[in-house]
C-alpha cells in the first residue's frame, strides 16, 4: 500500500518557505538528472555542484518550514511525502531538461532571478530566512555567471546551438512571469518585512537577461502572456513524473532509513 | 558553587579543545576551528553543547563533521554531547583563520581571498599557484571536486590546482 501523504498547516510563513524550498528541490533534482550525461566532465561537475547547492538550500528551507509549522513534519517528509498538488514550486523549474541549451536557459532565467531575490532577502526581518539568503545569494551569483557564459557560447556559437537556444527561450519564456508574482498571503509577509516584493525585481532581471541575450545574439520574445499555477499547486504533467522517481523509495518502503 | 563553576570552565575548555581538533573530512589539514565552523561550546551540568555553522548550503561534509564531533567528545568521556547547527550569522570564507589559509596553501589548495564581498566573488584578481607561487594562472572551471572549490591551472608550472572559492 502506498504511503499516505502528510498534512500541512499552511500558515503564510510555512507556505512562503515551502514554495522557495520546492523551487530549489525540484530544480536541484532536474540538474541531478544530468549527472554522468553532461557534454564534458567539467560541465558534469558544474551541473552536479549547482544541483547540490540547490538541494542544500532546499534542506535548510524545509527544516525551517518544519520548525515554524511545529507539527512534527521534517525536511524528508516535506520532500518525500507530499503529492504533486501539495508542491508549490514555479512551473519553470519542473520543465524537463530537454537538450543542454534548454537546461541552460531554464537555469539562466531562474538563477538571474534567484541572485536578485536572495540578495534582497538578506534584509528580511526573519533572521533564519536572512541567513539562508546570505548563503544562497553567493551560490546563485556563481550560477548566474556560469549560465550567462553558456548563453553567450551557445547563442553566439554554431547555427545549431543558436537555433536550439533560441527555441528554448521561446518555449520557456511564458514560465518566467510566475517568479515575480505574489498572492495575498505573501503580500502580508512583505508588509511585515519578512518577504520581499518580487515584482520590484522584474526590471533588473529583465536588464540582466536582455544584456546577456543581446551579447549572445538571441532575441527575447515580445509576448507578455505568462503561465501560472505552480504556486497554488497546479502543475504541468512533468512534475508528477519527477516526483514518482524522487519519492519512489519512501512510497514503496514507508519509513525506510539509511 | 564556586568549585562547580571552576569545573565547568575547565570542562568547557577541554570540550572546546576536543571539538576544535576535529578535521574537515574533505580537507583533512583543516580543523573546524581553522575553518571558522566552530562557533561555541557550552557546558551545562556536565552536558556539552557544540554550536557549528554550515559552510556551503549543500556541503555533505557537515553531517560528517557533526558525527565526528560527537564521536570525539564521546571518546573523551563526554556523554550526551549535542551538536547544534545555527545558520545566522551566515558563515563566510572570511571566518577562516590565517593559520587555516597557510595550511591550505601548503596542502596545495589556493586559499580564498580575504574579502568575501561581491568584488571578492567576481574580482579579476589572479590567484597565486600554491605550487610555484606564480600569478600567471587561469580558471578551468568554476565548479570543482567539492562545492567549495574551483579548478584552476598555473600557466608557469603547468600544474592544475584547486582554489577554495570565496563565499
Amino acid at each position: 500500500m502506498a504511503t499516505e501523504s502528510i498534512k500541512i498547516s499552511e500558515t503564510p510563513l510555512v507556505l512562503y518557505t515551502l514554495r522557495r524550498a520546492d523551487d530549489a528541490l525540484v530544480l536541484g533534482h532536474r540538474l541531478s538528472e544530468w549527472c554522468g550525461h553532461a557534454p564534458m566532465l567539467e560541465e558534469d561537475m558544474a551541473l552536479a555542484n549547482m544541483g547540490l547547492d540547490l538541494l542544500g538550500q532546499a534542506r535548510e528551507l524545509y527544516s525551517y518550514a518544519a520548525e515554524v509549522e511545529g507539527g512534527g513534519n521534517d525536511e524528508d517528509k516535506f520532500a518525500y511525502l507530499r503529492d504533486v498538488r501539495q508542491y508549490r514550486n514555479l512551473l519553470l523549474v519542473e520543465q524537463p531538461n530537454g537538450d543542454f541549451a534548454r537546461t541552460m536557459v531554464r537555469q539562466f532565467f531562474y538563477s538571474a532571478f534567484a541572485d536578485l531575490y536572495w540578495r534582497a532577502m538578506m534584509k528580511s526581518k526573519d533572521a533564519t530566512l536572512a541567513a539562508i539568503a546570505a548563503k544562497s545569494e553567493k551560490e546563485s551569483a556563481y550560477h548566474v555567471r556560469h549560465c550567462s557564459e553558456w548563453m553567450v557560447r551557445l547563442g553566439d556559437g554554431t547555427e545549431e546551438s543558436h537555433a536550439r537556444t533560441q527555441t528554448a527561450i521561446d518555449d520557456l519564456w511564458a514560465f518566467t512571469g510566475e517568479m515575480f508574482e505574489a498572492d495575498d498571503s505573501e503580500r502580508a509577509l512583505t508588509d511585515a518585512g519578512i518577504a520581499i516584493d518580487a515584482a520590484a525585481l522584474w526590471e533588473e532581471w529583465l536588464m540582466t537577461v536582455s544584456d546577456v541575450a543581446s551579447e549572445a545574439t538571441l532575441a527575447l520574445p515580445k509576448s507578455d502572456w505568462m503561465q501560472r499555477g505552480g504556486r497554488s499547486g497546479r502543475h504541468s504533467e512533468h512534475l508528477g513524473h519527477l516526483l514518482s522517481e524522487l519519492q519512489s523509495m519512501q512510497r514503496t518502503f514507508p519509513g525506510v532509513a539509511w | 558553587m564556586v568549585i562547580a563553576m571552576f569545573d565547568d570552565t575547565k570542562l568547557r575548555q577541554h570540550a572546546f579543545d576536543v571539538a576544535a581538533s576535529v578535521v574537515d573530512p574533505e580537507i583533512p589539514v583543516l580543523t573546524i576551528a581553522d575553518l571558522g565552523v566552530l562557533r561555541d561550546v557550552t557546558v551545562d551540568e556536565g552536558r556539552v553543547e557544540v554550536t557549528i555553522t554550515p559552510t556551503y548550503s549543500g556541503c555533505p561534509a557537515m553531517n560528517m563533521i557533526t558525527l565526528e564531533i560527537e564521536l570525539a567528545l564521546q571518546r573523551e568521556g563526554f556523554r550526551d554531547a549535542k551538536v547544534r547547527t545555527v545558520l545566522a550569522p551566515a558563515w563566510t570564507t572570511d571566518w577562516m583563520s590565517e593559520e587555516g589559509r597557510r595550511k591550505l596553501a601548503e596542502y596545495g589548495i589556493a586559499p580564498p581571498k580575504p574579502a568575501s564581498s561581491r568584488r571578492g566573488l567576481f574580482g579579476k584578481d589572479q590567484v597565486a599557484c600554491p605550487q610555484c607561487g606564480s600569478f600567471d594562472t587561469e580558471v578551468l572551471s568554476e565548479f570543482g571536486s567539492t562545492a567549495c572549490k574551483a579548478l584552476w591551472r598555473c600557466k608557469t608550472c603547468r600544474e592544475p590546482f584547486d582554489y577554495f572559492k570565496c563565499h
